[in-house]
């Protein structure tokens, strides 16, 4: 069963209806109680970065996902916010954030983009991934992802990345390890490309040697 | 750039395609046209629902919702959206964005209440805009049964700096025309502004959302006719260009492809 964290950002239904049609159960929970039991949990969201972690922290989610993903280990995937939300902080705002993931998540740099990019960063785009990653298996050429943001993760090491894409330039779009994965882009409406992930998560076994990243 | 069939229903939950928002021609079943252009992967869908300001209410969530449980595609939906709380509502139903045109004119602080509560990218603002005889643009509401008073360069800059993270621009003169997108009034937009802005009303051909780009600094084609109609005969064909046909057609030929 995965959980999908309802915290009053974005839009929760989409992944529910992707993962009912690949076949697997999910239930939308705000509630602490239940995201502490939580096998598996996805941490959707779209929308400003401190009102998510002032939401998170109102309904009391804080304590409970850290329990569950740092004490537990339970497999976690972060989409777009809540991917951002993964890391220490953003520009966007002043809260600090979960802190799981050593990046920041920043602007994108306007100086470094031609002027007929427009920002927020909206549409879709070839990504690179590392083959290595669960969440990444089974793709036989670059898959294409729908990405909506105006900002991005950078991290403090290589070894955190997931994936990339280039909106001006190359930017982290997916960050990584042990237990926790975070992707900027939206699985959940990203057609057979997001199918692929969505699944791969919810068959995403840390037990298996070799596929938990340290 | 990305290539966005807008599907436009109507007060009884149908699929209707318009001549200049006037003239309805009924299209069919909205669910099964989201169905065909998800096989079709379609980059996104925007779904007007055009009679909802026009009778003074509110999003049919239940359409909505059926409409999207199986689209896997971002999809926009705009009509009868007037509180940040209806758009909280369109949004619990599986669509990405929600777009807007009357209630941003009438009550501007609404834009940034939305910006604030779901993130610029879920704020589509929508400017219906019609030309005169003699060459200018004027703002509509209601479905263009209204005019709104106003400078279109000026009320588009307004929305972005108070949080829209796109702009629709939907040229009424022009819908269902096939006669090619109002470049310039396009192009004078979308200097003003930072944010994407999506191209509507006009689209006849692969060339037109070429132009889109490159003439007018659009990030977005979105059209109507050419995704329902059949180009020759005019019967009615729900279709979207494969992936190949797009790179051929059109991403190969724009000056700078993004």
């Amino acid at each position: 069963m995965i959980t999908i964290i309802d915290y009053g950002t974005g839009n929760l239904r989409s992944i529910e209806n992707m993962l009912r049609v690949l076949g697997y159960p999910s239930v939308i929970s705000c509630d602490p109680h239940v995201v502490r039991r939580a096998e598996r949990i996805i941490l959707p969201g779209v929308g400003h970065f401190d009102y998510g972690m002032r939401q998170l922290r109102e309904r009391g989610l804080i304590d409970a996902l850290n329990d569950v993903v740092l004490t537990r280990s339970a497999p976690i995937l972060g989409i777009c916010l809540g991917a951002q939300l993964l890391t220490r902080g953003s520009e966007e705002g002043n809260e600090p954030g979960l802190c799981w993931i050593a990046a920041e998540t920043r602007r994108f740099d306007r100086s470094r983009l031609p002027e007929s990019l427009r920002i927020p960063h909206m549409g879709w785009a070839d990504t690179e991934y590392d083959a290595s990653h669960p969440l990444f298996y089974g793709f036989k050429s670059i898959p294409r992802f729908y990405y909506v943001h105006s900002y991005h993760m950078v991290c403090d090491e290589p070894g955190l990345e997931l994936s990339h894409a280039n909106y001006g330039y190359r930017f982290v779009s997916g960050v990584a390890r042990d237990n926790i994965a975070g992707v900027q882009f939206h699985p959940e409406k990203s057609h057979r490309f997001g199918k692929v992930v969505l699944a791969n998560f919810a068959d995403w076994n840390l037990g298996k040697s070799g596929d938990s990243r340290s | 750039m990305r290539v966005i069939p807008t599907l436009l229903i109507d007060g009884n939950g149908g699929l209707v395609k318009t001549i200049r928002f006037g003239k309805r021609t009924y299209i069919g079943d909205p669910i099964n046209a989201v169905r065909i252009f998800n096989e079709k992967e379609v980059d996104e869908l925007v779904l007007l629902d055009i009679d909802a300001t026009l009778n003074a209410r509110g999003p049919n969530l239940h359409l909505i919702e059926d409409i999207v449980s199986e689209a896997f595609m971002p999809v926009a939906y705009g009509g009868g959206i007037s509180s940040v709380s209806q758009m909280a509502d369109a949004l619990r139903c599986g669509v990405e964005k929600v777009v807007v045109n009357t209630a941003f004119h009438q009550n501007p602080g609404l834009i940034g209440e939305s910006a604030a509560r779901f993130g610029s990218q879920s704020v589509v603002g929508c400017l219906d805009i019609r030309r005169g005889i003699f060459g200018g643009v004027s703002l509509m509401t209601h479905s263009a049964s209204r005019k709104f008073q106003g400078d279109a360069l000026r009320i588009a800059e307004a929305w972005c700096s108070a949080g829209a993270g796109e702009l629709m621009v939907y040229s009424v003169d022009r819908d269902g025309t096939r006669r090619g997108y109002d470049i310039s009034a396009l192009k004078q937009i979308a200097e003003r502004v930072e944010v994407p802005v999506i191209a509507c009303g006009g689209a006849g051909s692969f060339e037109d959302f070429v132009s889109a780009h490159d003439k007018g600094n659009c990030s977005a084609v979105a059209a109507g006719s050419l995704f329902v109609y059949h180009s020759s005969t005019l019967g009615v064909l729900i279709n979207y260009p494969n992936r190949a046909e797009l790179d051929t057609k059109v991403f190969s030929k724009l000056l700078c492809n993004q």
